[in-house]
This record gives structure tokens, C-alpha cells and sequence, in this order.
């Protein structure tokens, strides 16, 4: 279990994270989400033992930062944005000198490599020297040098990011393999995703955090509000009606084949319950037939966006 | 020790196998094996135990420059390729790191001095000298370079880019180099103490002619020593910036 308590770190005079406080249990994948310079690398860097928070603990299993930093580090298996990795050497060969790096023995390192390197997807890959890798593989190469020693806690910072999109299709299967054994705790400034592989997520901004609960938990503080668009069949009065019912905001409507309406709704802000059952209420009963309702792409991005416009109010 | 042994293999090893490491090792010998052949064998018959100090003066000083290019790289090119992390992120404590990468420039220094063994080969096969005089030697210019391979391991260890350990090191080692300049134009006490502090007059002489200085191994051993600690100090100082 790691416990962060009244984190601070200031780069000089500038304040980079301030009365930082969580909990992450055992197993559980959280996700740090926040703005560049919401103070997401910095608090990554401080729980990866590389820096020591200016105020504040943190401890992993009881293990302090500033008092056991050795054993802390041993705990750790830790992936920057940017893998650091010894690009002379085969990926076998650097796995290998991590885990012993890590204070693993070498027959210890080679029985369990092969497992490891299997996890990241590297297999086909081990004999390969890392220079000639493409990026995506390179990534698994950053995950495999942290998870070799089989750390309690796994942190990732970007894990995803430069990644096409089958390679960040596999990345995130890696991710949930590895919360399986270890507690995985994943950085980002874009919710969609880590929305898809964190059980929580923790929103900074500014040095602070602003919010930390499930992603519904995190609609919910935001109000609920959400764009979403629906593909209905009745007429243009009955929907209009069925919106205003709801509070909704209809716009953009299209007539489609098959006598359907395509509309792009903005539902309102609600106190109690979800305004999208709300506005299913209404349409049925206006007697208006629904087909289809798809949450707008950018719903989480709204979310998140609500969340930081709101704590710089 | 098997951290510091981790860090010192992998180090010398990359090293050796790009074309900067071969070319320091190729450079440094034949710069060496040049300077010998110019100054040290000369067409005046000379006494080959005048030849082998020539041949030591010679090795000390080029070693020391091999060992500023060579530690250049050391914690700052980690620190430019973001592999530094790897060893931040590890239980190791700053004192393994500094001696693994302390202990890659030795390897590198005891490689170098094997190579350049068929010049006081020669002077042994076909002049008057003793394997002692040899190992003295050698001694003296092994100790002279480890202290100038501190001198540059600390540098790297504060410079966030090569060049700039370059240029600190090189500083360092001049100033060491020419202390004994400075011992004759200042007056005492300072006079005794850059006297003391000179790389190649006081301390290194005395190994050059095939005795052992005891005082020099203090010196050289402490300037290691100290620039050692200062390398693992700018470490830790790091965590807290």
C-alpha cells in the first residue's frame, strides 16, 4: 500500500506540487491525470524514490522515502516517458542487467526473465539490439526493466503516449496484466486514456489535487454534463418537446434514411441522478422511438476539463 | 560490491565497443608512441634509465588527458541519454555508483598503460633497467591517472551535458598540472602548498625515476579520494533539488 501524506516539492521558489494526500491499495491501478505542469512527473518522480519531497511522507508498505530509500527504490519498478534504455544492448541483455541492478541475483534474473519478457510482448524480440526497435517496442523494453525485480509498485508515466494504435491496443493489455501483481500507478494528460486501464484516477492541477474518484465518481462531481447524439424517429415537434422536458439543448439535426432524425444533444447539469436517463425518459415518453444514443468522444475530455476549470475558480 | 562491479562492467564495456572509446585507446597510443620516439629516443646515445623517466613523464601527461575525454561521458552521458534513471531508480546508494563508474575508468587506465608496455619493453630488452624501475613507474603514472579519472568523474557527475564536463575537468587537471609554475612565482606559505599540490613536479618525479614517493600515494590517493566523495555528494544533493 502506498501513503502520500502532505506531499510538497518546490523547484527553488516554484511550487511544483503542494499538500499532495492519497492512499493507493494493493493491486489497484490508479491513474494521475492532469495539464502539463499540473505537477504529474514531479509527484511520479518523488514516489519512484528519485526525488525527496521538499514536505511531506511517502511510504510503500511501511517503508519511508526519506528514511529507507534503498529498500523504497527496491519496491519500485518505475518507466519515464522516455524509456532509458542502453540502446548497445539486446534486449535479453538489458532486462537482465536491470533486474541485477535492482539487487536481483543473476540465476534469480534468468528464471524469471523469460516470464517478464513474455508479459511486455518481448519475446520475439529478446535477442534484438534496442537501437534498432521501434518506438512501441522500446516502451516494452522501459516496462520490462521495471517490472523485472518484481516490484510491489509499478509507475508509468505516459505510458501510451507516441504509441500507434494497435501498439497502444497491446500497451494497455500489458497494463492490465501487470495490475494483476503489482499496483500500477499510470500518468497521463489525456483521461480517455487511462480511463480504459485505471480503476481510479487522481486529477492534479496546479500542484494540487482537484478531484480523485472513479470516472463516474468524476462525471458526477462535474455535474453529469455531457454531449451526446441521438438517432431517433418522431417528429420534429415531439422531439423538440421530448429535449425541453429533459432540459436538453438539441442542435444540428439531420434528417437520415428510414424517416430517422440524427441530433446532436448538450444535456444539462444535474444535482441528483443522470441526465441521459432523464433525457431516455423523456423520449419515450413523448412516444418518440430511440435507436441509438452515442456519448460524444470528447465526454471525458469535458470532464477533465470541467474538473480543472473548476478548481482554478 | 557486486552494484559497483555492475556499474564498472557495463561501462567499460560500452565504452570500448563505440568508436569514441577506440579512438581515445588509438589516439592515446599513438600520441604516446610518437612523443617517445621524439623526445624519449633520441640520436644521442642517452642512459636507458634517463629513456624510461622521459617515457613515464611523457605516458603521465597523455594519460591524464585520455582520462578527462575518457570520464566526460561517465555520469553525464546517462544524464544527456536519460539512463541516469536507471541507476537513481535503483537501491544502489550514490557511493556504488560513483565507484562503479570510478572503478570503468580504472579498467580503462590499467588497458591503456598494458598497451603502451612494449615501449619500457624495449629500453628493458636493449638497455640497463630493472622490472622494478618499470613497476615503480607505472605505479606513479597509475596513480596520477586515477586521481586525474576522479577529477573527471566528479566533473561529470555536475554537468548535465559532456562538453561541459570536458571543459571542467580539464580545467581541474591543468591547474593541478601547472601548480609547480605557480609554486615558483609565489611566495611562501603558498609557494610550499602549490608546490605540494603539483601533479608532475613534487609528487610524480620521484615514480618517474623509479622510487617509490610514499608522500605521492598519500596525495594521490587523497586527491581521489576527495574529488570521489564530491562526485557522491552532487549525487545525493540531487534528490533534493
Amino acid at each position: 500500500m502506498i501513503t502520500v501524506e502532505g506531499l510538497s516539492h518546490w523547484y527553488g521558489d516554484r511550487r511544483a506540487v503542494e499538500g499532495l494526500s492519497f492512499t493507493i491499495q494493493q493491486n489497484e491501478c490508479v491513474g494521475l491525470l492532469g495539464l502539463n505542469g499540473a505537477g504529474k512527473s514531479t509527484t511520479m518522480k518523488v514516489l519512484a524514490g528519485l526525488l525527496v519531497p521538499t514536505g511531506g511522507t511517502v511510504t510503500i508498505d511501511g517503508a519511508d522515502l526519506v528514511n529507507a530509500g534503498a529498500e523504497f527504490r527496491a519496491r519500485i519498478g518505475y518507466l519515464p516517458e522516455d524509456p532509458p534504455l542502453y540502446k548497445e544492448m539486446t534486449v535479453r541483455e538489458f532486462v537482465s542487467y536491470c533486474g541485477q541492478l535492482k539487487g536481483m541475483k543473476a540465476r534469480d534474473v534468468e528464471a524469471r526473465l523469460d516470464g517478464v519478457l513474455a508479459l511486455a510482448q518481448l519475446t520475439a524480440r529478446q535477442h534484438q539490439v534496442i537501437g534498432e526497435l521501434s518506438h512501441g517496442y522500446r516502451k516494452r523494453c522501459g516496462i520490462a526493466q521495471a517490472i523485472i525485480h518484481k516490484p510491489s509498485v509499478v509507475i508509468l508515466d505516459e505510458p501510451i503516449s507516441g504509441l500507434d494504435p494497435k501498439q497502444i491496443f497491446e500497451m494497455r493489455q500489458v497494463i492490465r496484466d501487470l495490475a494483476k501483481d503489482a499496483t500500477v500507478i499510470i500518468s497521463s494528460h489525456i483521461l480517455s486514456e487511462i480511463s480504459e486501464t485505471c480503476d481510479r484516477l487522481i486529477v492534479l492541477n496546479g500542484g494540487r489535487i482537484v478531484a480523485a474518484g472513479t470516472e463516474a465518481e468524476l462525471a458526477a462531481r462535474a455535474g453529469g454534463a455531457s454531449r451526446v447524439t441521438l438517432v431517433v424517429r418522431g417528429s420534429d415537434a415531439a422531439i423538440t418537446a421530448a429535449l425541453a422536458k429533459a432540459g436538453a439543448v438539441g442542435a444540428d439535426r439531420r434528417e437520415e434514411a428510414g424517416g430517422l432524425t440524427r441530433v446532436h444533444v448538450t444535456l444539462p447539469t444535474v444535482s441528483n441522478g443522470d441526465s441521459r436517463e432523464n433525457l431516455v425518459r423523456a423520449l419515450v415518453e413523448g412516444g418518440i422511438g430511440l435507436r441509438r444514443m452515442i456519448e460524444d468522444e470528447g465526454e471525458l475530455e469535458q470532464i477533465f476539463l470541467g474538473l480543472t476549470k473548476e478548481s482554478a475558480q | 560490491m557486486s552494484g559497483i562491479w555492475l556499474i564498472a562492467r557495463r561501462d567499460f564495456s560500452a565504452f570500448i565497443n563505440t568508436w569514441w572509446g577506440c579512438v581515445i585507446l588509438s589516439l592515446t597510443l599513438l600520441i604516446d608512441g610518437v612523443l617517445f620516439q621524439a623526445v624519449a629516443m633520441t640520436a644521442t646515445p642517452r642512459y636507458s634509465a634517463d629513456v624510461l623517466t622521459d617515457f613515464f613523464f611523457l605516458t603521465g601527461g597523455v594519460v591524464l588527458i585520455a582520462g578527462v575525454f575518457t570520464t566526460m561521458r561517465s555520469f553525464a552521458e546517462e544524464r544527456q541519454t536519460g539512463t541516469m534513471v536507471l541507476i537513481e531508480s535503483s537501491p544502489l546508494s550514490e557511493t556504488q555508483a560513483v565507484m562503479g563508474k570510478y572503478l570503468s575508468g580504472l579498467m580503462f587506465l590499467a588497458l591503456l598503460l598494458g598497451l603502451t608496455a612494449y615501449m619500457p619493453g624495449m629500453i628493458f630488452v636493449n638497455g640497463k633497467i630493472s622490472e622494478q624501475q618499470i613497476a615503480v613507474g607505472y605505479l606513479g603514472v597509475f596513480l596520477m591517472g586515477a586521481a586525474g579519472i576522479a577529477i573527471g568523474t566528479w566533473a561529470s557527475a555536475i554537468s548535465r551535458n559532456q562538453l561541459l564536463s570536458l571543459v571542467i575537468a580539464a580545467v581541474i587537471t591543468v591547474f593541478f598540472v601547472l601548480c609547480w609554475m605557480l609554486s615558483r612565482v609565489l611566495d611562501p606559505p603558498f609557494k610550499g602548498l602549490f608546490a605540494y599540490m603539483a601533479f608532475f613536479d613534487k609528487q610524480f618525479q620521484p615514480f618517474q625515476e623509479g622510487r617509490i614517493n610514499t608522500e605521492g600515494i598519500v596525495f594521490f590517493v587523497s586527491v581521489s579520494f576527495a574529488f570521489l566523495l564530491l562526485a557522491t555528494r552532487s549525487l545525493i544533493a540531487r534528490r533534493w533539488e
